[in-house]
């Protein structure tokens, strides 16, 4: 039994400890926003907040969790109003198919988080999700455009 | 052409109560007038493609799959336009294959693939909304008593101005849709268009940014349990034996069965469950024959095509090895196209429910029907127990649109085997490398003759590899006895994939070899191979005769005036007449496919030897129309990063007849640091064919990089991927 506090909720989960948190974010806890694409960490699709630091959820067990503060697409807005970033992606139109886009959208909010004026290199260095029907263009645009927004 | 699908609305009646609790019910409303169909929340449908709710409300169906290339957008903003509705209070709704064969299939073709979205449903579409906008009108004119032609529409409002009176199309909807559709539905001149044609936002991007957008692996059904399947990982192999006693006491494990003669499921109360104990499971496989398949001994027996006797003629002109013979100057080159995985973001998924009585299926597919021809088979039911739900699609680049949809029967199957419970089965990314439908694999032997003054007299191109048809459509190719002519899109001799130049002296031929390993429709098909070959070896033609490389295109292009526009689009965009800045070198490429005209045009630089920038792409594309133009460009954008990636990174090997490249570590996809600036230029030309989007652009990527590379560094590479040559992407 683990006790995870998820968008500011506290969910009991009783699961095997090795489960990733991607899994029981979507299976246990039932919120689909974040999504499965590779399992190794390698495209970001399931990217998350754990205390604030974007993280790659497929490949961190459950237990590792602890009481870290646990935060998902489902959770960036602030009620009804969207964060910036998700308001600079509907500006831009910036999702194709989107089943990428809320692992994206995590990873450039703390992005933003870190450097609220971030460089082209320094969204190169730090964006590093895989996208396949090749959103980057606006992607960037939108980017600098939400760190303008404040 | 009457594009308008006809059914009368009185034999509906009777097939709609044989699928039952659908979309729409037939209600016959007597005395007067054909019976109203009705959506599910009772609303009257005025023509298939459009529902009007009494809150003014327009609800636009479309039954082309959305995978992120903006067709349920596009479609809309068709049928809205000749509708003259309220762009804002537009919802979209997707009518099943089920309902569509009971209506005798009323919405039409359900395939969305070769880029066929809009460009071959635009007319019947537009025709609905024009039609239902004749009857909304004609209904408010019968109620004030007035001709209709004296009435007019706009933003779902109807006015007649001599009595200043005005409706909406949600007060007399009721009314239109007890008339008869019209016969005679004129449309507009699209220099008119008002909601298509403009850069109008995606209508389905909210969902996107929150979480809330539903994919095929979102789905939950009451009860629900989920499945994780592993298919014998040598193509044609099958099923030996498993001992299930090994995994069925793991937590949350339900069942384990076997998915027809070649896979094996795990059905447990939760994914990650199943997936664990499928891991664990030990499956022994009889692999047969082709577990002796490897990507050497393909490539032999590709090479043998090269000079092989017998090959199937798509394209001819004079005498080609005539002219070979007797020319000034013959060049030679051979290049190498390779397997290539969709691997599309959202891995195949779908989810089942099997009664006896009834069949459905939810799940992202291309080609709705597609999904239902194997829920059909799978389950053994007739057409009027069976339904498939279209989910968003995840990414789809062709390998949704296998038909039947391999991974809808394994679902079917995988469901009949827990009768009445739902079963949402998921592919890892691990199963989605190793059961893709791949791109085929191609060599190609080219041969150039010049003439003294430096003409190109002769040109043979040999083509040897895997047909696609050959495996999914073989009535196609019996039918052309044994030729498939997908394999010359890009170089045919006619049609949508026409050759973009006049060779005096031409052969293009297939020595057509085919492999244990599936191929499939990826993401531009058969002209991603094709534009390779056939740009590159333009340039060292060029380069033979000593000419620029555009100017010796542009020799051979004139009566191809749409291929030419697009290419002087690109030279000028990217300045080619004037040097390139120190350190930057320029390539070319241009094609015709699916009916639309595109070329790039980029700029690289690269650093020790291997280390390749792009740093800019000019690209243009001609459609004929452009109903979306931004949509347009992050396609033909996005098409740089599906090619380039492709060309850069991706090849799948085979070894022991199985693939062996298993997730993105070993098949990389290029990230936002390697995105070159893409510079679009949308030329539509109009005319009478529409072109497609979602694919033409893929084609030119590779080989206006590789002819770059080539400015670059001296080195003409000829097979894909880069990576086999130490080259990288920075």
């Amino acid at each position: 039994m683990a006790r995870l506090t998820i968008n500011g909720k506290s969910h009991e989960v009783d699961v095997d400890p090795t489960t990733p948190l991607l899994w029981v974010i979507r299976e246990q806890v039932g919120l689909t926003g974040t999504k499965y694409g590779c399992g190794v960490a390698q495209c970001g699709a399931c990217t998350v907040h754990v205390n604030g630091l974007p993280m790659r959820s497929c490949q961190m067990p459950v237990s590792a969790v602890g009481d870290a503060k646990i935060t998902t697409i489902e959770g960036l807005a602030s009620g009804k109003v969207l964060h910036k970033v998700q308001k600079a992606w509907i500006d831009h139109d910036v999702p194709q198919c989107g089943y990428c886009q809320s692992g994206m959208i995590m990873a450039v909010a703390a992005l933003l988080k870190a450097k609220p004026k971030p460089t082209d290199a320094d969204i190169d260095a730090s964006i590093t999700n895989i996208c396949r029907c090749g959103t980057f263009q606006q992607v960037r645009a939108a980017i600098h455009a939400a760190a303008k927004a404040a | 052409m009457t594009a308008m699908p006809k059914f009368t609305r009185r034999s509906f009646l009777i097939s709609s109560a044989a699928v039952g609790g659908g979309l729409a019910l037939g209600l016959r409303l007597p005395p007067f007038g054909p019976a109203v169909v009705r959506a599910a929340d009772g609303s009257p449908e005025i023509t298939v493609w459009v529902v009007i709710r009494p809150d003014n409300t327009t609800v636009i169906r479309v039954v082309r799959a959305e995978m992120g290339q903006g067709t349920i957008t596009g479609l809309a903003q068709l049928v809205a336009e000749e509708l003259e509705c309220n762009w804002n209070r537009v919802v979209i709704e997707y009518p099943t294959p089920g309902q569509s064969v009971a209506r005798k299939r009323a919405w039409g073709e359900f395939s969305t693939g070769g880029s066929r979205g809009i460009r071959q449903s635009h007319e019947y579409v537009r025709k609905g909304g024009a039609a239902a906008r004749m009857m909304l009108v004609q209904a408010a004119a019968n109620e004030w008593k007035v001709p209709a032609s004296e009435c007019t529409a706009s933003n779902s409002v109807i006015t007649h101005k001599a009595s200043k009176r005005s409706t909406t199309y949600g007060k007399v909807a009721e009314a239109a849709a007890r008339l008869d559709q019209p016969k005679d539905v004129p449309l507009k001149d699209p220099k008119t268009w008002k909601v298509a044609g403009k850069p109008l936002k995606r209508l389905d991007t909210a969902k996107k940014v929150n979480g809330t957008m539903m994919y095929g692996s979102d789905l939950k059904l009451p009860g629900m349990l989920n499945a994780a399947i592993k298919d014998c990982p040598v193509f044609g192999g099958k099923v030996k034996s498993f001992d299930t006693a090994q995994v069925s006491s793991m937590r949350g494990v339900k069942k384990v069965v076997q998915v027809g003669d070649t896979a094996v499921a795990v059905i447990a109360d939760t994914w990650w469950q199943a997936k664990t104990a499928l891991d664990a499971l030990q499956i022994v496989w009889d692999e047969g024959e082709n577990a002796k398949v490897s990507s050497a001994g393909i490539a032999e027996e590709l090479k043998a095509g090269l000079d092989a006797q017998q090959a199937f003629v798509g394209n001819q002109a004079g005498d080609a090895k005539g002219a070979l013979a007797g020319a000034a100057k013959k060049i030679e080159a051979v290049y190498a196209y390779p397997f290539q995985n969709h691997a599309c973001m959202e891995p195949m998924n779908a989810t089942a429910r099997y009664t006896p009585d009834r069949c459905e299926v939810w799940g992202p597919t291309q080609n709705g029907e597609g999904a239902f021809a194997a829920a059909l088979a799978a389950s053994g039911l007739p057409a009027d127990k069976v339904d498939v739900h279209n989910t968003m699609l995840g990414g789809g680049f062709g390998r949704r649109g296998s038909y039947p949809n391999d991974y809808v029967s394994q679902a079917v199957l995988i469901a009949k085997q827990m009768p009445g419970t739902p079963v949402k089965m998921i592919w890892s990314r691990e199963e989605d490398m190793a059961h893709g439908r791949y791109h085929p694999v191609m060599q190609c032997k080219l041969v150039g003759g010049l003439d003294a003054s430096g003409n190109l007299a002769g040109l043979h191109m040999r083509l040897s590899g895997q047909s696609i048809l050959a495996a999914v459509r073989p009535e196609v190719v019996q039918a052309q006895k044994g030729r498939d002519p997908l394999t010359f899109q890009g170089v045919a001799d006619a049609g949508e994939h026409s050759f973009g130049y006049t060779v005096p002296n031409l052969l293009i031929d297939h020595a057509m070899r085919n492999t244990s390993v599936p191929p499939g429709f990826w993401r531009g098909v058969n002209i991603n191979q094709n534009a390779v070959f056939i740009e590159c070896f333009m340039d060292e033609l060029a380069e033979a005769a000593g000419q620029d490389a555009v100017e010796f295109r542009r020799k051979l292009m004139a009566k191809h005036p749409r291929n030419l526009g697009v290419l002087n689009a690109v030279a000028e965009g990217i300045g080619w007449d004037k040097p390139a800045p120190k350190g930057v070198y320029r390539g070319v490429a241009q094609m015709k496919a699916f009916d639309s005209f595109v070329a790039a045009a980029c700029e690289i630089s690269v650093k020790d030897g291997n280390k390749v920038k792009v740093h800019r792409i000019v690209a243009a594309t001609d459609p004929g129309y452009a109903v979306n133009p931004a949509q347009i460009e992050r396609q033909v954008a996005g098409s740089f990063v599906y090619g380039l990636s492709a060309l850069f990174f991706q090849e799948c090997t085979v070894k022991d007849g199985r693939i062996e490249q298993t997730n993105f570590h070993q098949y990389n996809s290029m990230r936002i640091a390697q995105m070159p600036k893409v510079e679009t230029i949308l030329m539509p030309a109009g005319g009478t064919v529409w072109g497609g989007i979602g694919e033409p652009t893929i084609c030119v990527a590779a080989p206006a990089v590789l002819n770059a590379f080539y400015r670059a560094t001296g080195k003409r590479i000829r097979s894909v991927p880069l990576k086999n040559h130490g080259i990288e992407l920075v």
